[in-house]
């Protein structure tokens, strides 16, 4: 497999893991792993590092909400002018353009429910290109990029066979 | 009443009397000790299975509980589902331009090991000879000896990287010589084949009209280089009875489903043996392997790619810590030499795992060529494996 590819792939699901592990994993050496991570961070390919957290189990955790928003284009504008100024709120987790009935879905974070929906009459509806939001609370979050957070499979196989 | 030693002496052996020769003939298996130790004993860090440590992937289980929900509960015909058997003969032509009757030269079987089994007795006069490399997975020579056989095994070494050569089993033919029986990727030594010591082999059987019986159940987990078939060597098809299955490529061990193909004659006599013992291997498990050769690719090679990641972790931590170990390039399996400490496989083994914790399999249960060596999974979680070598590094410091 392509250097590359298996540190990406390795990070992806261990962004904390050594250099020296990476190298042992991969059959390679520091030098070449650090280089080549250098190289992905350098060109955009690794974005960030992240920290997956169900913050469920964090008292005064996080409320989130997926908005749905319409948007009413302008002849000048595309769809990328209203995102971008979306993507600016610390609030807005994420954005992106969406087929079906609405144009724009957004992951909102916030302290209450209450801070998330005045911030989403406030901010979001009050914006000249949106011309209507739906908002719907998350209650209970199962799994997260590619991550299960109530995970109850657990397996046991016997200790030696052959 | 008290009974006398004479009278209990009888009884034992009377009892011994109920248990054929042939069967009392076999020693029970090396493991077995090892097994009932590390039963024994908490918190022990097992390098000693065998097994994917995945799970089967979701949409295999999945296909399952569907076939469980729209009432798939009844017997297949002998052979295998139809569907399941043209599954196997499409991938066969695509992946190595085999072309295999799935109505006459495809047998569903309950796992590989027993179509082994059903191999061995369906090819195997008494007092007939089949020629096994070593070491070698724990079932090959029982199961000629239970079908009547004899197995006659050549030994493989380090100095060959564990390659069977053509010259030792030619070595090895006598008159009474019936089948050669490899399995490459090797159980346990992770040992591989390239095709043209293979091809010297094939060269052999022709010559001496034998049928190669070739157990490739790891050929998936082919890390350098590219894993040849057996049936597709140049005019081998006919002689050659390949097995293969679902267990390690796709995590399914405990579905107890593989197949083998070969021509008509032979695959026809398995399917007379298999139609009598097992009728046909579970329907949910056979459901699930045409689920894994349709829609399984992707999720394999992401366990193969895993598999490759933790063969560079413990092979380069083993030779770190000053135990020489074979650079296997296929199964799941580190193949240590532990020659060095003084101490034969089945000691350190021992006290490894009541000193240290750590469950291995000592070389010499797959074979006498095996001593010295240790048999270490790979298929167990990279902090399971660091956590072995940090271990085993400490164990051997202590020596």
């Amino acid at each position: 497999m392509d250097l590359a590819q298996n540190i990406l792939e390795i990070i992806e699901n261990d962004p904390k893991i050594d250099i020296s592990e990476i190298a042992a994993l991969t059959g390679r050496s520091d030098e070449e792993i650090r280089d080549c991570v250098c190289q992905l961070e350098g060109d955009g390919t690794i974005r960030k590092y992240k920290t997956i957290i169900d913050w469920d189990k964090v008292n005064n955790g996080f409320v989130y909400a997926i908005i749905e928003i319409k948007v009413s284009l302008e002849r000048e504008t595309g769809y990328n002018v209203v995102a971008d100024r979306i993507s600016k709120f610390p609030e807005v987790r994420s954005v992106r353009l969406i087929s079906g009935d609405h144009d724009v879905s957004l992951t909102v974070r916030g302290k209450s429910m209450k801070q998330v929906a005045f911030f989403v009459a406030e901010k979001i509806a009050t914006l000249p290109q949106v011309q209507s939001t739906a908002t719907h609370f998350v209650l209970k979050t199962y799994k997260e990029d590619g991550v299960i957070l109530h995970e109850t499979e657990h397996t046991e196989r016997l200790p030696i066979v052959a | 009443m008290k009974q006398s030693i004479q009278n209990v002496s009888r009884l034992l052996h009377k009892r011994q009397m109920r248990v054929s020769d042939t069967v009392q003939s076999v020693p029970p298996s090396g493991i077995r000790r090892f097994f009932d130790l590390a039963n024994e004993l908490e918190d022990v860090i097992s390098l000693g299975v065998g097994e994917p440590d995945f799970v089967t992937p979701w949409h295999i289980r999945e296909s399952c509980i569907h076939a469980l929900e729209q009432g798939h509960t009844s017997y297949t015909s002998n052979q295998g589902l139809p569907e399941l058997r043209e599954e196997i003969a499409d991938t066969f032509l695509r992946d190595h331009s085999l072309h295999y009757d799935p109505n006459e030269e495809i047998l569903i079987t309950t796992g590989v090991s027993e179509g082994i089994d059903l191999a061995m007795r369906a090819i195997l006069n008494r007092g007939e000879e089949v020629i096994i490399s070593e070491p070698c997975y724990v079932s090959y020579t029982p199961t000629v000896i239970f079908a009547g056989g004899v197995p006659v095994t050549v030994a493989t070494g380090i100095e060959n990287d564990f390659k069977v050569t053509a010259e030792r089993i030619e070595d090895a033919v006598t008159e009474k010589t019936r089948a050669i029986m490899i399995n490459y990727p090797n159980n346990p030594t992770g040992a591989t084949m390239e095709k043209k010591d293979l091809e010297e082999i094939a060269d052999v059987a022709t010559e001496y009209d034998l049928i190669v019986i070739s157990d490739e159940i790891y050929d998936k987990l082919t890390y350098d280089g590219k894993h040849t078939c057996f049936s597709s060597l140049n005019g081998m098809i006919a002689n050659t009875v390949l097995f293969n299955g679902f267990s390690k490529s796709h995590a399914m061990t405990g579905l107890r489903v593989g197949y083998a193909l070969g021509s008509s004659d032979i695959i026809g006599a398995m399917t007379k043996i298999h139609q009598y013992t097992m009728l046909c291997a579970p329907i949910t498990s056979q459901i699930a392997a045409i689920d894994a050769l349709r829609n399984g690719r992707a999720e394999m090679e992401r366990m193969v790619r895993e598999y490759d990641r933790r063969r560079h972790l413990i092979i380069s931590g083993f030779n770190k810590i000053g135990i020489d170990c074979f650079w296997g390039k296929g199964a799941f399996y580190a193949f240590p030499s532990i020659a060095g400490t003084g101490m034969t496989a089945d000691e350190f083994a021992e006290r490894l795992m009541l000193e240290k914790r750590v469950a291995v399999v000592p070389g010499n249960v797959f074979g006498d060529c095996g001593s010295g060596f240790l048999r270490c999974s790979y298929a167990a979680s990279r902090d399971d494996i660091k956590e072995a070598l940090l271990r085993i590094g400490e164990f051997v410091e202590s020596i």
